[in-house]
C-alpha cells in the first residue's frame, strides 16, 4: 500500500503544545513540508522568536537558534552572512515582528537579506495572555484594550505585507490564510516559494499567515476559523504582493 | 627592544584601529556595528578591511540589531565582534545576556565615554560596574579585559577571541576614549593563539542530529542547573586572570588603577620615585575575574592602597574585598575628566607624606 499522507521528516514525532484550533501547527507543517520537498533539511538553520512559537526546536528537526524578542531578522542576518550555504528562516508572531522588532524586520527586508521570514499574525499576544498586538483589529477587545482598540490613541492594524512589499529589495511578499483547505494549498505554495527563492539566491521572502488564536479570541476553533474569513481577511487582504509563485 | 622585534610589522595607529587589526588577525570575519563616538574608527576600519579578507561588515540599524547579528554569526561558529561606546553598550546588554545564557562566544568592545545618559565623549571608567557585574539581566558575568596602551589594545583583542571560544562566553574589551583616540607605535606580532573546534555550532544538521542554542529553561530544576554551570565556568575562568605589577617590589604604598588611569599613573609614580617615595602600582588587566588573590598577596606586606579611577568609586569595592583586613584603602576619583600626571603625583605625595611624616 502506498502512503499518501505522513509526517514530514523535518518535524519530530511529538505532540504540539499549542491550544486546540491554533494555526501554529498548520504553519509548522507547511514549513516542514516545504523543507522536505526542497531537500534542504541538512542546510536549514531556523531562528525561533519569543512568543508561543519559542519552542520551535521541540518540533523542527533542524538546527535552531533562540533569538531575543523581535531580533530574529538581525540574528538570521548574522547566520546567513556568516554561513551563506545555510538556509535560514525566522518564525515570528505579531508582537515580535511588528512591535518590538519592527526596526529589525524592516531593515533586514530593506537590505534584501537572504532570509525567509514567516509571520504569524493572529492580531493578539498569545503567550502572555491576550494583550493588544500591533495588528489588533479596530474595535477588537483584548486584555489591554478592554473597550476595543481605538485607532486614534491605540493605533491602526499595521499591514506588514504591504509595508514590506513597498520596499525595493524584497523578492517575494505574500499574505496567506490556513483556515480552510483551499487557503492551505495556496499557503503551501507561498511557503515553498519563499524557500526556493533563498535556495536560488534571489533574496528576501516574507510570508504572512493570518492565524487563529481561539483561546485569546475566546472562540471555539470553528468560530475562530470563520472569524479569519469574516474579520481578518477584509482587513488584511490575501495575495502575492511582490514576486510570483 | 629586542632585535628580533625589528622584523615585526611596526605601525603608528590609533587604539581603535589596533583593536580592529587585532580582531582581523585573530580570525574575526564578522563585524556589525553602529556609529557612536569615540569608537567610529573601528566600524570604519572594518568596512574597508572585512571585504578584503573575505569577511562581513554590516552597519546595523541599531546597537541592538548589531549585537543580535553578532549572536547569529557566532552561533554558526564564526569569530564575531561588535563595538560601541557606553550608551550603545547599554543597548547591547539584551543580546549579551542571551549569549551568556546560550553560551555563545563573541567579543564586545566598549570604548568607554562618560555618562550617565548621553554624558560626554571624553574618557571615563564609569562603566566598570556594568562591565564586571554582567551588565544585563540575569545571573551572569562576562570576561573583561582592560588594555592600557595601543599595543595592548591589539594584543588583548586577539586574546579576547581565544578566551571567548575556550569558555563559550561573551568577552568584553573595555577601552576608553583616550586609548581609542591616541596613536602609538604598535608591533603587529600577529595571532599566536589557536582556533578551536566548536561542536556546538549551528551549521545545519548534516550527518548528525539537529541541535539548538537557547537560554529559556522552564522545566523544574533546569535553570538552576544552568546557573550553577555558568557559575562553575566563571570560577574556571580565574585561570585566565591577568594583571601587571609596576615597581611594587619595594613599595610601601600601592596605587591600584586600570586602563588609561593606570597609564597616566605610571608617569606620576615615576615622579614620586624620583622624590624618593616608594610607591608602586597594581594594574588589573582582567577586571572580571578580578585578580583578588594577587592583590591579597601584596596586602600581606603592604597595607596602604590608593585606588585611582575615572568615576566616583567602583573598582575600589573589588579592592576592598580583596585586601586583607586592616589594610587602608583610599580613593582618588576623577569622574568625567582626565587628570594630568602632575595632579595624580600631588595626590600620591599628599597621602604618602601624611603617613610618612
Amino acid at each position: 500500500m502506498k502512503p499518501v499522507f505522513k509526517r514530514p521528516k523535518s518535524l519530530y514525532d511529538v505532540p504540539f503544545h499549542y491550544c486546540p484550533g491554533c494555526h501554529h501547527g498548520i504553519a509548522h507543517r507547511l514549513i516542514a513540508e516545504a523543507i522536505d520537498a526542497l531537500g534542504i533539511q541538512e542546510r536549514v538553520v531556523a531562528v525561533a522568536s519569543i512568543g508561543c512559537s519559542v519552542f520551535l526546536y521541540d518540533y523542527f528537526a533542524v538546527d535552531v537558534l533562540e533569538a531575543p524578542h523581535g531580533r530574529a531578522p538581525a540574528v538570521g542576518t548574522g547566520i546567513k552572512r556568516a554561513r551563506p550555504e545555510s538556509i535560514v528562516f525566522t518564525y515570528q508572531g505579531d508582537g515580535d515582528l511588528a512591535a518590538i522588532g519592527l526596526a529589525e524586520t524592516i531593515h533586514a527586508a530593506n537590505r534584501g537579506e537572504q532570509l525567509a521570514v514567516f509571520f504569524i499574525n493572529n492580531t493578539i499576544y498569545g503567550m502572555t495572555g491576550g494583550q493588544m498586538a500591533p495588528t489588533t483589529l479596530p474595535g477588537q477587545k483584548t486584555t489591554t484594550t478592554p473597550l476595543g482598540r481605538r485607532v486614534i490613541g491605540e493605533g491602526a492594524p499595521l499591514k506588514m505585507a504591504e509595508m514590506i512589499a513597498a520596499l525595493k529589495p524584497p523578492a517575494f511578499v505574500a499574505r496567506v490564510a490556513v483556515n480552510n483547505s483551499k487557503s492551505i494549498f495556496q499557503a503551501k505554495k507561498a511557503v515553498q516559494q519563499a524557500f526556493r527563492i533563498q535556495v536560488e539566491g534571489k533574496g528576501y521572502a516574507f510570508v504572512e499567515f493570518l492565524s487563529a488564536c481561539p483561546t485569546n479570541w475566546k472562540m471555539t476553533p470553528c468560530e475562530a476559523n470563520r472569524h479569519v474569513s469574516e474579520a481578518l481577511i477584509p482587513e488584511f487582504p490575501l495575495g502575492i504582493f511582490k514576486g510570483d509563485l | 627592544m629586542r632585535k628580533t622585534e625589528a622584523v615585526y610589522n611596526r605601525k603608528l595607529v590609533k587604539g581603535n584601529e589596533a583593536i580592529a587589526l587585532g580582531a582581523i588577525a585573530a580570525g574575526c570575519r564578522f563585524y556589525a556595528g553602529y556609529p557612536i563616538t569615540p569608537q567610529n574608527e573601528i566600524p570604519e576600519f572594518m568596512a574597508g578591511r572585512m571585504p578584503a579578507v573575505g569577511g562581513t561588515f554590516i552597519q546595523a540599524e541599531s546597537e541592538i540589531a548589531a549585537i543580535s547579528m553578532v549572536m547569529g554569526a557566532a552561533a554558526t561558529g564564526a569569530r564575531a565582534m561588535t563595538s560601541s561606546s557606553s550608551p550603545g553598550i547599554s543597548l547591547k546588554q539584551e543580546a549579551i545576556s542571551y549569549m551568556a545564557g546560550s553560551e555563545i562566544p563573541c567579543v564586545v568592545v566598549n570604548v568607554c565615554r562618560s555618562g550617565p545618559g548621553l554624558g560626554g565623549i571624553s574618557a571615563s571608567q564609569g562603566d566598570y560596574f556594568q562591565a564586571t557585574r554582567g551588565g544585563g539581566h540575569g545571573d551572569y558575568r562576562t570576561f573583561v579585559l582592560a588594555p592600557h596602551s595601543v599595543q595592548e589594545s591589539y594584543d588583548l583583542t586577539m586574546l579576547a577571541f581565544d578566551i571567548a571560544d575556550r569558555y563559550r562566553t561573551p568577552v568584553l574589551v573595555l577601552s576608553d576614549a583616550v586609548l581609542g583616540q591616541m596613536k602609538e607605535p604598535v608591533y603587529l606580532r600577529g595571532y599566536k593563539g589557536r582556533e578551536i573546534r566548536k561542536p556546538w555550532a549551528l551549521t545545519g544538521a548534516k550527518g548528525r542530529k539537529a541541535r539548538y542554542l537557547k537560554s529559556l529553561y522552564l522545566n523544574e530544576g533546569e535553570l538552576t542547573a544552568r546557573n550553577w554551570k555558568l557559575f562553575r565556568k566563571y570560577r574556571r575562568m580565574e585561570k585566565e586572570i591577568r594583571y601587571e605589577m609596576y615597581l611594587t617590589e619595594d613599595a610601601e604604598a600601592i596605587v591600584v588603577a586600570f586602563g588609561c588611569a593606570a597609564r597616566i599613573l605610571k608617569t606620576s609614580i615615576q615622579m614620586a620615585r624620583t622624590k624618593g617615595m616608594r610607591v608602586g602600582m597594581f594594574r588589573p588587566i582582567s577586571l572580571f575575574p578580578f585578580p583578588s588573590q594577587a592583590l591579597a598577596a601584596i596586602s600581606n606586606r603592604v597595607n596602604r592602597f590608593l585606588v585611582c579611577e575615572l568615576n566616583t568609586g567602583q573598582m575600589v569595592e573589588d579592592v576592598r574585598l580583596a585586601v586583607k583586613p586592616g589594610a587602608t584603602v583610599e580613593s582618588c576619583l576623577c569622574p568625567g575628566y582626565i587628570p594630568t600626571p602632575n595632579e595624580l603625583f600631588r595626590e600620591i605625595k599628599k597621602r604618602y607624606l601624611a603617613s610618612n611624616p
